[in-house]
């Protein structure tokens, strides 16, 4: 039997579907007005910069806070009316590791094994089984407070699937983790949605919605301000960008007169030099473009056509830049 | 497939298992406070040095001049500390409190389909072995050093009993302190400022006699100083029925008070 079989049964697709789910903090509305549909078995990613919202809408959907107006079904479940099945139906794993330093990392997920009602040596095997799974089978008999940032997060997310959830909600996984702890926990969550776990995430960091996530929900000050594929998100920036490697870099100029005759837009050299990136409309202007500098003699060693980074969408969307700038390092 | 994939996809074959009771929560919490004590064993010379320093200082250096004579004054006394470091060690539990919740742990229990109140019944049972441990470290030292509890074993029994409902009522004070403020050591600040006077002010070290009138009208009502006498009573013989239910009015009023006020605290935080 599976866990989330109970929920299943209601006949909908969506593992989450909010509507209008709005939470103030005082004057401040920290979430304005929410909808969101999440398909079953997805890893959906709610983006945004810090302060805008994400933590307050998913500590709503996982019964942590209540909202002051709206509703959601999670796996089938009433948020409102019946939180208790929601309880039963999700995990969450929050931004700061929700473990007993004190305690070891078996006796953690021991500790969570019966809370959900396995009993002696069933929670000890699913202890076991999860720190195998998790790499942590070396750590088991340590107490949390001596593990690392990378193994406190494996652990949280081993704590969160005593039972298998329908819904996992992790909060920013990844902040705070040397770029190793990162592929691994990323490595997780792919395993864990492949074997069918819907999982929404909040991050700050472009890379990693893109990296994930199948469907991205970005929000600003509250609100929903765009959604869809990250290639969708992408295109509504427009264009994409040809970029252009010169075998020799004295003809630069030359080359960014020919590139800005054909896209009409002004080539932005690298720092290093011997580069240049241009807005190009599409892949036809893109190569185009290309061959103008073949035919003007000017050998490239290398060129490519690339949609725009994340961060630029995030940019034209919100008109401000998202933070940190981009790029996950902690 | 790899290796880790089987280990994953096995792992979240998982069925979840029947809903446990209420009292099985509880009892989980409870097994959480006693593997602090396997942990952090540190935290009980915390608990117990205080109340020993304070045994050997009264009984040694004042004792001689309050009570004619040092084994006289243990035997007035050792109940008194008991009461005392039963009422301060309630602290503890308060400061874990602030401590969980400040860490995010609370959310987790919180996602979690349990019995909303359970991780305050494991606060408990830890105040409860706290209480027993110390109590009993206390006494022992007591016995060592003369003190003989003149009702015997089955005194000394009734008398950790009622010890118990002492700090189980004082407990929800520092819970509700707990679940109001983020940094622990305010917990303990602000709980101790609120307990030192009522501690001091009451009957534990000095018989009331030579207080000032005012004082000693304080004192005579002070709910530390009905614990104590009925302790007192409890540990030498001769304890009445009416000295313990008043040395219960203030747990069993604070646990009214206090347990209702925690939970409407805590599901409010949403």
């Amino acid at each position: 039997m599976h866990a989330n079989d109970v929920s299943s049964s209601a006949d909908h697709a969506m593992a989450i579907s909010a509507r209008g789910l709005v939470k103030r903090f005082g004057e401040l509305a920290a979430v304005a007005g929410i909808d969101l549909d999440v398909p079953r078995g997805m890893i959906f990613a709610i983006l945004g910069p810090n302060g805008a919202g994400k933590t307050t809408l998913m500590r709503m959907l996982a019964t942590l806070a209540a909202p002051d107006e709206g509703n959601a079904t999670v796996m089938g479940h009433d948020l409102l009316a019946a939180a208790d099945e929601v309880r039963g139906a999700i995990a969450m794993t929050g931004q700061f590791a929700s473990l007993d330093e004190d305690l070891t990392g078996r006796e953690n997920l021991i500790l969570l094994a019966r809370l959900w009602g396995f009993r002696g040596r069933a929670a000890g095997q699913r202890a076991d089984d999860l720190l195998a799974a998790f790499d942590l089978a070396y750590a088991a008999q340590k107490q949390v407070k001596d593990y690392s940032g990378g193994m406190r997060r494996r652990l949280d997310i081993a704590a969160s699937l005593i039972v298998t959830p329908g819904v996992l909600f992790l909060d920013e996984p990844t902040t705070g983790l040397d770029p190793k702890a990162r592929q691994d926990v990323w490595r997780m969550i792919r395993q864990l949605a492949g074997s069918g776990v819907t999982i929404l995430l909040t991050t700050q960091y472009l890379e990693e919605a893109d990296q994930l996530a199948a469907r991205i929900a970005v929000i600003d000050r509250g609100r929903k301000i765009a959604e869809g594929t990250s290639r969708e998100l992408k295109a509504q920036t427009g264009s994409g960008s040809l970029r252009v490697a010169l075998y020799d870099p004295s003809r630069l100029g030359e080359a960014a007169r020919l590139l800005e005759a054909r896209l009409g837009h002004v080539p932005q050299p690298n720092v290093e030099g011997g580069e240049l990136s241009v807005a190009a409309g599409s892949a036809e202007a893109a190569s185009a473009a290309v061959a103008d500098l073949l035919a003007a003699g000017i050998e490239l060693s290398d060129f490519t056509m690339g949609q725009p980074s994340l961060d630029s969408v995030f940019f034209a969307l919100t008109g401000h830049a998202a933070e940190p700038s981009g790029e996950p390092t902690p | 497939m790899t290796t880790e994939d089987t280990a994953m996809r096995a792992l979240t074959a998982v069925a979840r298992p029947p809903r446990p009771s209420a009292l099985s929560n509880a009892l989980v919490f409870g097994w959480r406070a006693v593997l602090k004590f396997r942990h952090v064993p540190e935290q009980l010379f915390d608990l117990v040095m205080t109340p020993i320093m304070f045994t050997l200082l009264f009984t040694f250096v004042f004792g001689g001049a309050l009570a004619g004579s040092s084994s006289d004054y243990l035997q007035y006394f050792l109940p008194g500390i008991l009461v005392q470091t039963v009422v301060f060690n309630s602290v503890y539990s308060g400061m874990g409190l602030s401590t969980d919740l400040g860490k995010g742990l609370f959310d987790r229990f919180r996602s979690l389909p349990i019995w909303p109140l359970a991780p305050f019944a494991g606060l408990m049972v830890g105040d409860v072995l706290r209480h027993l441990i110390a109590g009993g470290i206390i006494l022992t030292i007591g016995l060592i050093l003369g003190y003989r509890p003149e009702a015997g074993a089955a005194g000394v029994l009734a008398a950790f009993l009622l010890l118990v409902a002492i700090g189980f009522g004082t407990g929800w004070i520092f819970i509700v302190l707990g679940l109001l403020i983020r940094t622990p050591t305010t917990v303990m600040t602000l709980g101790f400022s609120f307990m030192f006077p009522v501690v001091f002010a009451s009957n534990i070290m000095v018989d009331p006699a030579t207080m000032p009138s005012w004082l000693r009208a304080f004192v005579d009502v002070n709910p530390v100083s009905l614990m104590t006498t009925a302790i007192r009573g409890l540990m030498a013989g001769g304890a009445t029925a009416g000295q313990i239910g008043l040395a219960l009015l203030a747990p069993v009023i604070l646990t009214l008070l206090l347990a209702p006020l925690t939970l409407w605290i805590y599901t409010r935080r949403r």
